[in-house]
């Protein structure tokens, strides 16, 4: 069996006090999109550009592509594609000749025309850098990283900052390379993206993983069908109390905002409103969804992703 | 997927081309670099254009029949302009510097007459020699030598002669320094030169992209300057172009690695202009672009020959003006060297990539 992609056992890397990454392990498997998914500052970047030779770890293994860094930079970087937070190409450059020096940077790699096709910028071939929006940026990124055929595709952070319309096109982009077989490392703190996207996911907070698997695990892994969420107008309840309600796995209070996990809401809800008669507290909203990589986080560290 | 490889689509080509790129698109760069040496150079050249010699100007204080008897004297020498005015009014004019000289002709009749005038100023001091010469002749002096006057104006040796090669020189510097500084700091900000880095891109061919645009774009430079000043204010050319070509490649590459060095570390661009202006202001001054360096203290001098703008001006100058070979500028190439030997290694020691 051929050795996977990528391979982090135990990696480390401090700033000063600051510890970033903090004995961190993962396993990209080929064909797969793996993504990193936390709040801004859990490690993710600090992480993949360790595994992109960018910066050395403290301690701990990185394996790409059956290689280690030190060995044979050059050679290891022609197998791979990556894609910076927030990288600004110049800006006197028109796409076409971006693309153009990238390719001239690899012995083997696609026709600069073809990738620009790809990422949907053909109609922006002459244009300037300067001139292009947040998204097409971001996709011109996309082409500088693919134009040298990469056996593995590194993508931090690829649609912050942009708005939801360039986010769904370029999502739909990383799904086509997905649905090609690339092997895929992406970072993110949207959980919608990292549950659209990934084949699997691996939640990181302070620098470890503390949750990994498929989206689907990890939300099943909740045991709730549902997450309810609502504010009283006046009184208080008590999380304890909630949580032995019918129906009901899980609770905690934020802002102002309880947060039920449910496994049966057609039980839940009607012993929740009997609750609230008891304690004489009104409702003065509720809701509820299916549950998201977002409630496993909350569950796992009582914060949410996009707070900090 | 196997066919050859184009020598355009090579990685030094492609990053030479963005070198060009970025600096045509720049109309700020352009300007700098080609239109303000031309036009600083039009400028001097019309300030300090070669005249008929002017007429000194002198005052004879005093009306009154000494004083007319005294300017009538002076008036018979063809260069002063003589103006006859009251004692408080020609004191004025002295201080004011519209005459160079007053006399005072206290007891004419008697042969003594008084020169007031600037010691610290030459023109001063040529207008006594005038004035007193045009008195001591009127009185009767004779001339034991006959003297014969053979007036030139010759090429090589008017000011704008003697500005042209420090121009030159400033603008070798200037775009040297400039071009590799701030294309490096913007990058590094950007975080363009980390992105790189993380592509199979040689780093050696990187930095060898700013050279290689440097050179190419300095034939434009230096031809256009000169060929301006050669053809508009008739400037002698009697360098061998063998010696230019040496003595310009030879400074780029050293104010090249100069830049290269002043930005390896900067973060930021106001970062590396503050830097750029401290290291060339002096330059600019002690250098002798505009007056010749050896106006500064003696002891001030070797620090002086030291700079590296000094031995380009000098190199230049001796090449230009008087035609001097490889052979009559050996110490400024080896000062130039030496800083292209210094700079360059240490710029690559220092350099941050992120």
């Amino acid at each position: 069996m051929t050795a996977p992609p990528l391979l982090v056992r135990g990696l480390r890397k401090t700033y000063g006090d600051l510890v970033a990454v903090d004995g961190l392990d993962l396993e990209v498997r080929a064909g797969e999109c793996f993504g990193l998914l936390g709040p801004n500052g859990a490690g993710k970047t600090t992480t993949i550009e360790i595994c992109e030779g960018l910066s050395s770890p403290d301690a701990g293994e990185v394996v790409v592509l059956g290689r280690r860094w030190g060995e044979n930079d050059r050679e290891l970087r022609e197998r791979l594609g990556i894609s910076l937070q927030e990288t600004q190409f110049s800006d006197k450059l028109t796409v076409a000749e971006t693309v153009r020096l990238f390719r001239s940077f690899y012995r083997e790699g696609t026709e600069p025309a073809a990738v620009i096709d790809m990422v949907q910028l053909g109609e922006k071939v002459t244009a300037r850098v300067g001139k292009l929006s947040g998204g097409q940026k971001q996709r011109l990124a996309l082409a500088c990283a693919l134009v040298g055929r990469p056996e593995l595709l590194f993508l931090d952070e690829p649609t912050t900052g942009l708005d939801p319309q360039a986010r769904r096109q370029l999502w739909e982009l990383i799904e086509r390379l997905r649905s090609e077989g690339r092997s895929i490392l992406l970072t993110t703190h949207y959980m919608d993206e990292a549950e659209r996207l990934c084949d699997r996911v691996a939640i990181v907070d302070h620098g470890r993983v503390i949750a990994e698997g498929t989206p689907r695990a990890l939300i099943a892994s909740l045991g709730a069908e549902h997450v309810l969420e609502f504010a009283v107008g006046d009184g208080s309840l008590d999380d304890a109390l909630l949580r032995t309600l019918d129906g009901v796995c899980g609770a905690d209070r934020r802002d102002g905002v309880y947060r039920l996990q449910v496994a049966e809401l057609h039980r839940a809800i009607p012993a929740l409103l009997q609750a609230l008669r008891h304690e004489g507290a009104s409702l003065t909203e509720l809701r509820t969804h299916s549950p998201t990589l977002e409630d496993v986080f909350v569950s796992l560290t009582g914060r949410y992703l996009r707070d900090e | 997927m196997n066919e050859r490889q184009r020598w355009t689509d090579r990685s030094l080509v492609q990053l030479t081309l963005v070198r060009y790129r970025e600096f045509l698109r720049e109309p700020e760069a352009v300007f700098w670099v080609f239109a303000f040496p031309i036009l600083l150079a039009a400028g001097l050249g019309v300030a300090f254009r070669s005249r008929p010699a002017d007429r000194t100007v002198v005052a004879v204080a005093g009306g009154g029949a000494t004083g007319e008897a005294v300017a009538e004297a002076l008036r018979r020498s063809p260069d002063l302009t003589v103006k006859l005015l009251a004692p408080a009014a020609a004191a004025d004019s002295l201080r004011t510097g519209s005459v160079t000289l007053v006399v005072a002709p206290d007891h004419w009749p008697e042969r003594a007459v008084e020169y007031r005038y600037d010691e610290t100023r030459p023109e001063s001091r040529a207008a006594r020699l005038l004035v007193d010469d045009a008195l001591q002749r009127a009185a009767g002096r004779g001339d034991p030598v006959t003297a014969r006057d053979r007036r030139m104006t010759e090429p090589g040796a008017r000011y704008i002669d003697f500005v042209v090669p420090g121009l030159l020189g400033m603008n070798l510097m200037g775009s040297g320094i400039w071009s590799v500084g701030f294309a490096i700091v913007d990058a590094r900000r950007k975080r363009l030169l980390k992105r790189l880095i993380a592509t199979p891109m040689s780093r050696a061919e990187y930095l060898a992209s700013f050279v290689l645009s440097r050179l190419s774009l300095l034939v434009i430079e230096v031809g256009t300057l000169l060929g301006f000043a050669v053809l508009v204010f008739g400037v002698p050319f009697r360098a061998s172009v063998g010696t230019l070509a040496l003595i310009s490649v030879l400074s780029a590459l050293a104010f090249t690695s100069l830049g290269l060095l002043i930005s390896s570390r900067v973060q930021t661009v106001e970062g590396v202009s503050g830097i750029t202006n401290l290291v060339m202001l002096p330059m600019w001054i002690f250098s002798g672009v505009f007056f010749s360096a050896s106006r500064f203290p003696d002891a001030m001098q070797p620090l002086i020959r030291l700079l590296p703008l000094t031995a380009v001006i000098d190199a230049l100058r001796a090449t230009i003006l008087r035609g001097a070979g490889v052979g009559g500028i050996v110490p400024e190439l080896l000062i130039i060297t030496a800083w292209l030997v210094l700079s360059f290694p240490l710029a690559l020691r220092l350099f941050r990539w992120r």
